[in-house]
């Protein structure tokens, strides 16, 4: 895949990041190196191999529907960079 | 509609009620005060670690076997990932290439008496997102958790539907599903069942046309409402020579229309990719067969047996299994009365009519069947007449009487005791010699007289049969 500006606008826009010129001529050249290591992978001979689902074996690892207590609130709140007394405060959010 | 069919399909999201939450141990309750229900997980604070609430997975197979769909036997998660301040993590945890259920159908009921197979594509497992709440005084917005990773199904139909009518039936239906399976308390007002639908037009064996996602569907009454006006939109646009684009709109049901939502104009790259925090599930036909063997009657298999075993008319065991509240409460008072007929025209008479008149839905109806079972009885071994059981029963009904105290003190228990009915004639024949001279004499008149007033000193509670019975013999001898 070539990584061109067009590529770069477009994922800074979905990662909601605001990037400057200098920032994207250098994510430009770091994001090539990944698919590189990327396309490398690719070489190896994967034949016989069954894929997988997760890195890790074992499944149906479960909980049972009991209730613990949460967390308290003041807790919650307390690094939140914006709050009133029993919420998040963030920016009005247009629909 | 000018030559146009409309083709549509259904995005429901039910929320399950478990007693927790999918993927952590906080309360799953409804209107408890803002973040008072969360924790690490559900507000996604650096490294906590979701687990998974079996008893959601258990519910969602539950769901997937009434639907009549393949339950896939090595299902897992995968990340959705979005911005948006709802959800705390940037992503939601869903299922996109292995979800749970595939592959389904339901047949609804159609307005001219056919049926139609509605197609389910999956049903799918997935948290809830956090609840908005906008502040127009300031510009700001506050964010509860409460319902970040609530369990959601979200069950997608195919494009099977073709009118508004088709599209409340399934929903109907699939209400119906979920309250008979416990699963979810489908109270609309509350959200914990919510649509969205899949709306385009096109000619009579054209390809589809360009479709509009609508969302904000808060009733069947704002359903039905939407989707004549997006047909009629989409149409309109067509006959001018535009060309429609593909959207999400927004329903506002006061103004009566819907508004394009323009925030979210590359949502769609949601950039899915397995979710590694969780893993895999791995289901056998032993876990499958055991869900299936403690699946509970569903709707229309009531009424199939109440048409069969009880001999009700369709349109009754249509009424009273309309919701399993009331279905539930049909076979509580049947049970304890041994009535099921009288029983079946309670429920369908006195309580609906009751129901309508103050209001009160189906889901928040609360009888005691037993007081109610007792009346039942009463009035079918004739020990109380109709009029004494439609005032006992509003009495239970608005003041939670004990009825067995209360026929009492109304002296309604019908008096068949036939020393005290004949003492009474007794009574009144001899306080009343020009009556039954009359009567003697033809007039027949003076026999309603005196039968009134053995019944007022019998206190309303002879009956009536036996009364005029012993008195015509007395008279006549």
């Amino acid at each position: 895949m070539k990584i061109d500006k067009a590529l770069i606008d477009y994922l800074e826009e979905l990662s909601c990041l605001s990037l400057s010129e200098e920032e994207k001529i250098r994510l430009t050249g770091d994001l090539e190196s990944i698919l590189a290591a990327m396309d490398k992978l690719n070489e190896l001979d994967t034949v016989g191999f069954q894929e997988r689902n997760h890195p890790f074996d074992g499944v149906n690892s479960f909980r049972e529907d009991i209730v613990l207590p949460s967390l308290e609130r003041e807790l919650v709140l307390q690094n939140a960079p914006q709050r009133n007394a029993e919420a998040f405060v963030v920016p009005k959010t247009v629909e | 509609m000018k030559g146009y069919e409309v083709v549509m399909g259904l995005e429901v999201h039910a929320e399950l009620s478990t007693k927790t939450k999918i993927f952590c141990a906080c309360a799953n309750k409804f209107g408890g005060a803002p973040n008072t229900h969360v924790c690490p997980v559900c507000t996604a604070m650096p490294g906590a670690l979701p687990v998974f609430n079996r008893r959601v997975l258990e519910y969602a197979v539950r769901l997937g076997l009434a639907l009549n769909c393949d339950i896939t036997r090595c299902s897992k998660f995968d990340r959705k990932n979005y911005f948006y301040p709802d959800l705390p993590a940037a992503y939601q945890i869903s299922q996109l290439y292995a979800p749970i259920c595939k592959n389904g159908c339901m047949e609804i009921a159609l307005e001219d008496g056919g049926t139609k197979t509605i197609g389910i594509h999956q049903i799918h497992m997935e948290a809830d997102a956090g609840k908005l709440i906008h502040d127009p005084a300031n510009e700001q917005t506050y964010v509860d958790y409460n319902r970040s990773c609530v369990p959601l199904l979200e069950i997608v139909s195919e494009p099977d539907f073709s009118s508004a009518a088709q599209v409340i039936a399934y929903l109907t239906k699939l209400r119906e599903t979920l309250l008979y399976l416990g699963i979810c308390d489908c109270k609309m007002q509350e959200g914990s069942i919510r649509a969205d639908v899949n709306l385009s037009v096109r000619r009579p064996g054209e390809a589809l046309g360009v479709r509009a996602e609508m969302k904000n569907l808060n009733s069947f009454k704002a359903i039905a409402r939407a989707i004549e006006y997006e047909a009629a939109r989409q149409i309109e646009v067509l006959e001018k020579g535009g060309t429609l684009v593909q959207e999400t709109r927004r329903w506002d049901d006061n103004k009566g229309r819907s508004y394009p939502m323009r925030s979210k104009e590359n949502a769609n790259d949601y950039r899915y990719f397995p979710e590694p925090d969780l893993l895999p599930m791995q289901i056998d036909d032993q876990w499958i067969e055991g869900i299936r063997g403690s699946l509970p009657e569903l709707a229309h298999e009531k009424r199939a047996r109440y048409i069969k075993d009880f001999g009700l008319s369709e349109f009754e065991a249509g009424i009273i299994t309309a919701h399993k509240n009331i279905s539930d409460l049909f076979e509580e008072i049947a049970r304890q009365s041994g009535q099921a007929l009288e029983s079946a025209r309670l429920v369908t008479g006195e309580i609906m009519r009751m129901m309508n008149n103050t209001g009160i839905l189906p889901e928040d109806l609360s009888l005691d069947a037993g007081k109610l079972a007792y009346l039942v009885k009463l009035v079918i071994e004739g020990k109380i007449n109709r009029n004494s059981y439609k005032d006992a029963l509003n009495a239970v009904f608005t003041r939670n009487v004990q009825p067995a105290d209360y026929v009492k003190e109304k002296g309604y228990i019908i008096v068949n005791d036939t020393n005290a009915v004949a003492q009474a004639i007794e009574a009144v024949i001899a306080e009343n010699p020009n009556a039954v001279t009359d009567y003697k004499s033809g007039i027949q008149k003076a026999f309603g007289f005196l039968m009134g007033q053995v019944m007022q000193k019998l206190k309303g509670a002879g009956n009536p049969g036996a009364v005029k019975a012993a008195l015509t013999e007395v008279l006549g001898s």
